[in-house]
């Protein structure tokens, strides 16, 4: 399989930030392939090999049901985030796609005008080419910290 | 103004009116600390997968007391407060981890696996000047030490060595429905940590809170995982501290339209999962039983909801936050099958649960309504005004529960 191209894989984080910090989160399944793993957890899960997630979704239909339930059933205070994503590591090809990893950052603004520094962690992706566009396999979101200050609501 | 101020008295011997300022008032919150957390009670501290070893170790809190657990050279459980006994600083700054003994940093006194004193560098002095005087005892000199009890996997931890027996201070009962999740050895799954901005009591009233449930949480009552119209109810220790809520399903309820002709927000007919492989579970306690939360006063929470494991340890940090200490698990002979089903599972749960996150916010909401309020009473009256097991769960008794154990404790 051919190397993802570096610039592609920005442009494909910076779509991915806009369309969560827009409140465009009907946008977010569609960055992701077909069959795909989404989960959050924190870099000291991710070291000790525990497989729990924050939320985990090995589905496009279990993205698509995020999103549903925080349209229509959860209850949680109207809030907005404001990602900052750095540039992508280019670390391998795998036959499963293009392994990447790319540092963010996570503002997170209350309705009341709060903002607080929500979280900062690592993108571990594997990205492949599926209807002529680059999609995550698999995009592993590694918190720098365990621990959350209150809820987490709006997918990192 | 003081707990014992004639304002900040409760309104009268019953249960059901809760006043505000039991959330609000410092000397009452030191007053809990020592009385409650470190008095005769039991706390969570870690689990015994945890320490499979000699040596292994976890740090963790009891109140806000900084505590050691270790599975010493005996091969026992033993628990000691993360303090040097020389000028007080922490023994140990990991989470976790194996040791074959504790040196603090400051100035290299040294403890064994059970937390005595055993070295004390520079002790005799350098060159016949100095060190500590002759008269100096070691073993009069220490970390304060834990009673610790193993019940089912669970360690918990007690200051006080006048408390009953974990088996005496759950009862019978509550024992029972511990015995009835963990019949296997433990797998963590992961740990997370939950800050919340309120005071721990009203996390602590939300989980024994078995009316809010199917309320509050549309997950829950839009897919039928637990509603009042289905089977189930409480169980509370006599003591009223400890509680035991469970959810069966009932035939009757598929087709039940109470909550649509109340109005209640909660069921939403035009909700419908994309993927339900999120609610796949089995019975795998082989009893019907989909949900039981238990509390252990004051403060563990150990959850089923469907394959959804977890045990909860709230930890106060001042009046107005706290922590929650999630730790997922499943079993060590789960198949790949039954852990991908965990991990589905878990969406439910910690701070991003479909249900949990609302429990996450819900405290903070209290405490913002109820800033100006503290001589005013929330309502618990819910089912009546006792303590006792029901089989609904359309009551606050366990509420109840918790606040006639709190009193007990308190003296109020």
């Amino acid at each position: 399989m051919a190397p993802a191209d570096p610039s592609r894989i920005a442009k494909l984080n910076a779509d991915y930030a806009r369309a969560i910090d827009d409140d465009r989160l009907e946008d977010w399944p569609t960055f992701f392939a077909a069959s795909c793993l989404y989960t959050i957890t924190s870099a000291d899960n991710y070291r000790q090999g525990l497989p729990a997630g924050l939320m985990y979704a090995d589905s496009q239909g279990m993205l698509q049901d995020r999103v549903a339930a925080l349209r229509k059933a959860n209850i949680y205070e109207r809030q907005t985030y404001r990602h900052l994503v750095g540039l992508p590591a280019i670390l391998g090809e795998k036959d499963s796609g293009t392994i990447a990893e790319t540092p963010f950052l996570v503002v997170r603004i209350m309705r009341d005008g709060h903002m607080d520094l929500f979280a900062t962690g690592r993108y571990l992706d594997t990205l492949v080419e599926e209807t002529g566009s680059l999609k995550f396999r698999e995009r592993l979101v590694v918190c720098d910290s365990s621990r959350i200050d209150t809820l987490l609501a709006i997918p990192l | 103004m003081s707990a014992s101020d004639p304002a900040r008295a409760w309104p009268d011997a019953a249960l059901t009116r809760v006043p505000y300022w039991l959330y609000q008032d410092e000397a009452n919150y030191r007053t809990e600390l020592r009385r409650i957390f470190e008095g005769p009670t039991w706390s969570f501290v870690c689990l015994e997968a945890d320490l499979q070893h000699r040596g292994d170790f976890r740090t963790t809190f009891v109140g806000e007391m900084p505590v050691l657990v270790v599975r010493g050279e005996d091969g026992v459980i033993h628990a000691f407060e993360n303090r040097c006994a020389h000028r007080g600083a922490l023994i140990s700054l990991d989470d976790q981890g194996t040791a074959k003994h504790f040196q603090c940093v400051y100035h290299a006194w040294t403890y064994d696996l059970q937390g005595n004193l055993t070295g004390i560098a520079f002790e005799k002095g350098s060159h016949g000047r100095g060190g500590m005087p002759p008269s100096f005892s070691k073993a009069a000199h220490g970390p304060r030490k834990l009673e610790t009890a193993v019940l089912h996997g669970l360690v918990f931890a007690s200051l006080c060595p006048d408390a009953p027996s974990i088996e005496a201070y759950l009862g019978e009962e509550i024992v029972g429905r511990v015995a009835r999740v963990l019949r296997r050895p433990i797998r963590v799954l992961g740990r997370f940590v939950q800050a919340l901005p309120n005071n721990w009591k009203l996390y602590v009233e939300n989980v024994k809170d078995t009316y809010h449930a199917s309320l509050l949480h549309a997950f829950f009552g839009t897919f039928r995982i637990t509603r009042l119209t289905q089977g189930g109810g409480i169980l509370v220790s006599p003591d009223g501290g400890h509680h035991a809520s469970y959810t069966t399903d009932r035939a009757d309820d598929r087709s039940s339209t109470a909550y649509r002709e109340q109005g209640i927000r909660s069921e939403r007919q035009d909700y419908r999962l994309a993927d339900p492989s999120l609610l796949d579970s089995v019975d795998e306690f082989g009893d019907g039983i989909q949900l039981q939360i238990l509390t252990v006063f004051p403060g563990f929470v150990l959850q089923q909801i469907q394959n959804c494991l977890a045990v909860r340890q709230v930890l106060p940090k001042g009046l107005d936050a706290m922590e929650l200490h999630w730790t997922y698990f499943g079993f060590a002979d789960d198949t790949a099958e039954m852990r991908t089903r965990r991990l589905r599972q878990l969406n439910l749960v910690g701070p991003a649960g479909y249900v949990s996150m609302e429990d996450g916010c819900v405290g903070g909401f209290v405490s913002r309504g109820a800033a100006a309020a503290g001589d005013e009473v929330s309502v618990v009256n819910m089912g009546g005004d006792g303590t006792e097991s029901a089989e609904t769960r359309a009551t606050e008794a366990s509420v109840r529960g918790f606040w006639k154990a709190y009193r007990r404790y308190m003296g109020h």
